[in-house]
């Protein structure tokens, strides 16, 4: 979602480059691209003048150590002054009190709330193993209730059958009361979408808090909000005592500068981010992690998180002992690393995530796809146990029957060996450098020859 | 990301609500297997749904301007103090002031273009002392700003043919796609034509309900199969039984996507395809909604979504709010798309034709007349 910021500030800070020191006259122009650039990010007008005026202050005169240029003493203070904006560390979820813990969502029109309440319902039953109730107090738009039914049963919640004629308030206590009876960890309670300057809406929502006395109040928020982020955010922050914020519909091309308008207008933390519309697209929010990305470093530990959860533990630490006795990897190594990448999400899944990666030109970045990938696997698949081990007994008469074998020609079959070797070497000084901590989670290598 | 779409539909679980059993089962001819059997349609009940919130309060209407004026007012509110200052409050005018102008203009999310279009253009009178401050500095403005909205100000007119007119609705998640259908359909419905609407989106949890309980509250069948059906059937069959039942309009929903997934895009792209094999220039109306609150994002949307399907209508939604929606400067600067409805606030009739005129004047005119 941040890619365009991270284009626009990475352009400006390249300009920087190579100037002898940074001086109230040279950062000028950074500055003002900065300013622009967080601008057409959405981010509010009034948060962007006080970050301009915080890197400023902080980069006139700043001493540029030898080791550093210039460009990069300034990326390091916009980085910290971001990362200081969005929040420091990430914040878990609060859910220490007596069960059932309340959490109640509240938002705009169309923020997506229903839709981040299941998201929630199934993160906290996946992850933390609560068993969760779900209720909604949307009493005024059409279907607003059976939507949250069904999300209800696809993501395995019990729902509380809220009953359209009653009062909101009245609904919310029932359903404590029915989540008590049934002893469920958490209460997740979807309040109706209304407008911040509904003065009768912003009550209802206060006698619905008052009425079960969440232990979170999320603000649900749309990344794609513009400069009224701010104006909402404050009119929230002061009806209803926000404990954080959910930011949804990240995964499209908004810039998210709404992330940091609320973070800085409400001071309130934000805990989760929706990436997508399958119930199991919410991520926690990293705020350093965001501000790297920001500034086009890649989100390199979400990555390794990512890989942490879902690879194969016992096969990266044989891979990585492999590494350690400085022998080189087999292919049959390197398709188990082939599996893990299409498992991981995909090529464009850690794209996304990878530091310069967005650099890349659209169409470059298009190109790489799994069908690549699946390819070579078939490549691989098609080659004897002795062939995969020992790869270089692969001559001309071998490479025809593997190639006829995956349905594809001579020249894939001789690329894939190319892209085997490159990694193969890669792989090697990789292991001298000693980096076992990194592999110990078995972050596969990507192949070079996929457009890396 | 991979067409996850369309694996969600249970072939033997029908959706839940009650559908009353008449189907039309002959007029559904498979289109080259794109075309499921027919939907089954759900006829207006007599009784309105129980909970309308929004049923209108039609007195007291001071006309479209006047009802416009209402619903940007506290849009206006907040711009307008700022420029007023600048504007009328300055016995002189100079660089300063303009850019307290551009300041007012970036915050109501113009972005960055469209306001040093605007601006350039104030700044160009100044320097040839064409500009006094006070009010002829604010008509200059109010100038500027109709410049880049007075072409898009193009109404959606209904012509006598073809029948059904088919508008298309696409926006992203949450926009207010559902909801505008609902208002267009009370509106052409009161304005004497027949109407029928197709429930499109068939992915969203309760979508097909939401716009069943539209169409009851304003007498107006829906076509409609399960959630998870192929969203490009559905339409196709609305359109067949629209056509045999001689309707004038018919409103296709469709599911709110961001318009980066572009398979989903692609989804879109299938469903014009389909109504075009019965209807060559089917849909006749491809209507994106866009949220006020949206920041440049939406100008990305409105770029994308036109690539991809050709859009050939704005409806900018949620005016009635503090958002401002000065995107579609931006949007009309880029792109030129026509801009067709506001919605300024809740209620059926509160979506409203654009006019450019009455925008930027719900914009201006809290201090206008004040002056």
């Amino acid at each position: 979602m941040f890619e365009n910021l991270s284009e626009r500030l990475s352009q400006s800070l390249h300009n920087l480059g190579g100037k002898g020191r940074l001086s109230e006259d040279n950062i000028q122009q950074a500055l003002r691209d900065v300013r622009m650039a967080l601008l057409e990010a959405d981010v509010a007008l009034p948060v962007v003048t006080e970050f301009v005026a915080h890197v400023r202050e902080r980069a006139v005169g700043a001493e540029v150590t030898r080791s550093l240029t210039p460009g990069q003493v300034f990326v390091r203070i916009v980085n910290d002054e971001l990362v200081r904006l969005l929040g420091g560390e990430q914040q878990a979820l609060n859910l220490r009190t007596q069960p059932p813990a309340v959490i109640m969502l509240a938002g705009l029109q169309g923020a997506g709330k229903t839709t981040s309440a299941a998201k929630l319902a199934r993160y906290l039953k996946e992850r933390e193993r609560k068993r969760v109730l779900l209720a909604s107090v949307d009493v005024y738009r059409p279907a607003a209730i059976e939507q949250l039914e069904r999300l209800a049963e696809q993501v395995g919640a019990s729902f509380f059958p809220s009953d359209p004629a009653e009062a909101p308030a009245a609904l919310a206590a029932a359903a404590l009361a029915h989540g008590r009876r049934h002893y469920v960890d958490v209460v997740i309670i979807d309040t109706a979408g209304r407008l911040h300057v509904d003065a009768s809406m912003m009550a209802e929502a206060q006698a619905v808090h008052a009425a079960v006395q969440p232990i979170e109040t999320l603000f649900v928020v749309d990344s794609m909000t513009g400069q009224d982020a701010a104006q909402t955010a404050r009119a929230f922050d002061a009806a209803l005592p926000l404990t954080g914020v959910i930011l949804t519909k990240a995964d499209g091309d908004a810039r998210g500068g709404a992330a940091l308008s609320i973070r800085q207008v409400t001071g309130k933390p934000i805990k989760f981010m929706g990436m997508g519309e399958k119930v199991e697209a919410l991520e926690p929010f990293y705020p350093d992690r965001i501000a790297s990305r920001i500034l086009g470093m890649g989100d390199v530990l979400s990555l390794v998180e990512e890989v942490e959860r879902k690879a194969d533990k016992h096969k990266a630490d044989k891979l990585a002992r492999k590494l350690q006795k400085g022998k080189g990897i087999s292919l049959e190594d390197y398709r188990d690393q082939l599996n893990q990448m299409l498992e991981m999400g995909g090529v464009a899944g850690i794209m996304e995530k990878l530091p310069g990666a967005m650099q890349l030109p659209e169409a470059a970045r298009s190109q790489v796809n799994d069908r690549e990938i699946r390819r070579m696997i078939a490549v691989i698949n098609s080659m004897t146990p002795g062939e995969r081990r020992r790869p270089e007994i692969l001559k001309a008469s071998r490479k025809q029957r593997v190639a006829r074998g995956c349905g594809l020609e001579v020249q894939d079959v001789n690329r894939l060996l190319k892209q085997f070797q490159q990694t193969q070497k890669m792989m090697k000084r990789v292991g001298k450098l000693n980096l076992k901590g990194m592999l110990g989670g078995g972050r596969g290598p990507l192949p070079p020859g996929i457009g890396f | 990301m991979f067409g996850f779409r369309k694996k969600k539909g249970d072939p033997d679980k029908p959706s839940a609500e009650s559908q009353p059993a008449a189907s039309q089962p002959s007029d559904a001819p498979s289109a080259d297997g794109e075309s499921p059997p027919a939907a089954p349609e759900s006829r207006p009940g007599a009784a309105p749904a129980a909970d309308a919130p929004e049923q209108p309060a039609t007195s007291a209407r001071s006309g479209l301007f006047g009802r416009m004026r209402a619903g940007l007012s506290r849009t206006r509110e907040s711009f307008s103090r700022g420029v007023a200052d600048v504007l009328l409050g300055e016995k002189q005018l100079d660089t300063t002031s303009l850019e307290e102008v551009e300041t007012q203009l970036l915050l109501a999310d113009v972005g960055v273009e469209a306001t040093q279009q605007i601006v350039g253009g104030l700044t160009e009178r100044l320097s040839r002392r064409e500009l006094e401050a006070g009010r002829g500095a604010l008509e200059a403005l109010r100038a500027e700003m109709l410049a880049l909205l007075q072409p898009v100000e193009q109404p959606l007119v209904i012509p006598p043919a073809p029948r059904p007119f088919v508008i298309l609705v696409v926006g992203v998640n949450g926009a207010g796609k559902t909801t505008t259908i609902g208002k267009l359909a009370r509106r052409y419905r009161d304005e004497g034509l027949s109407v029928m609407l197709a429930a499109g989106d068939t992915f969203r949890a309760a979508a097909v309900e939401q716009l069943q309980q539209w169409g009851e509250r304003n007498e107006v069948p829906v076509i409609a199969q399960r959630t998870g059906a192929d969203s490009a059937a559905v339409v196709f069959d609305a359109l067949q039984v629209a056509r045999s039942r001689g309707v004038d309009v018919l409103i296709a929903d469709t599911a709110g996507r961001l318009h980066t997934q572009s398979n989903l895009m692609a989804e879109l792209a299938k469903v014009k395809r389909v109504m075009a094999r019965i209807d060559a220039d089917a849909p006749h109306e491809t209507l994106l909604v866009l949220d006020a609150g949206n920041g440049q994002n939406a100008l990305s949307q409105a770029r994308q979504f036109a690539e991809a399907i050709g859009v050939t209508g704005i409806a900018l939604t949620k005016l009635d709010g503090t958002a401002r929606g000065g995107i579609i400067f931006a949007i009309a600067r880029a792109l030129g798309l026509p801009v067709r409805f506001v919605g300024v606030g809740e209620g059926a009739e509160d979506l409203r034709g654009f006019s450019a005129e009455a925008y930027v004047g719900g914009l201006l005119d809290g201090f206008d007349s004040a002056a």
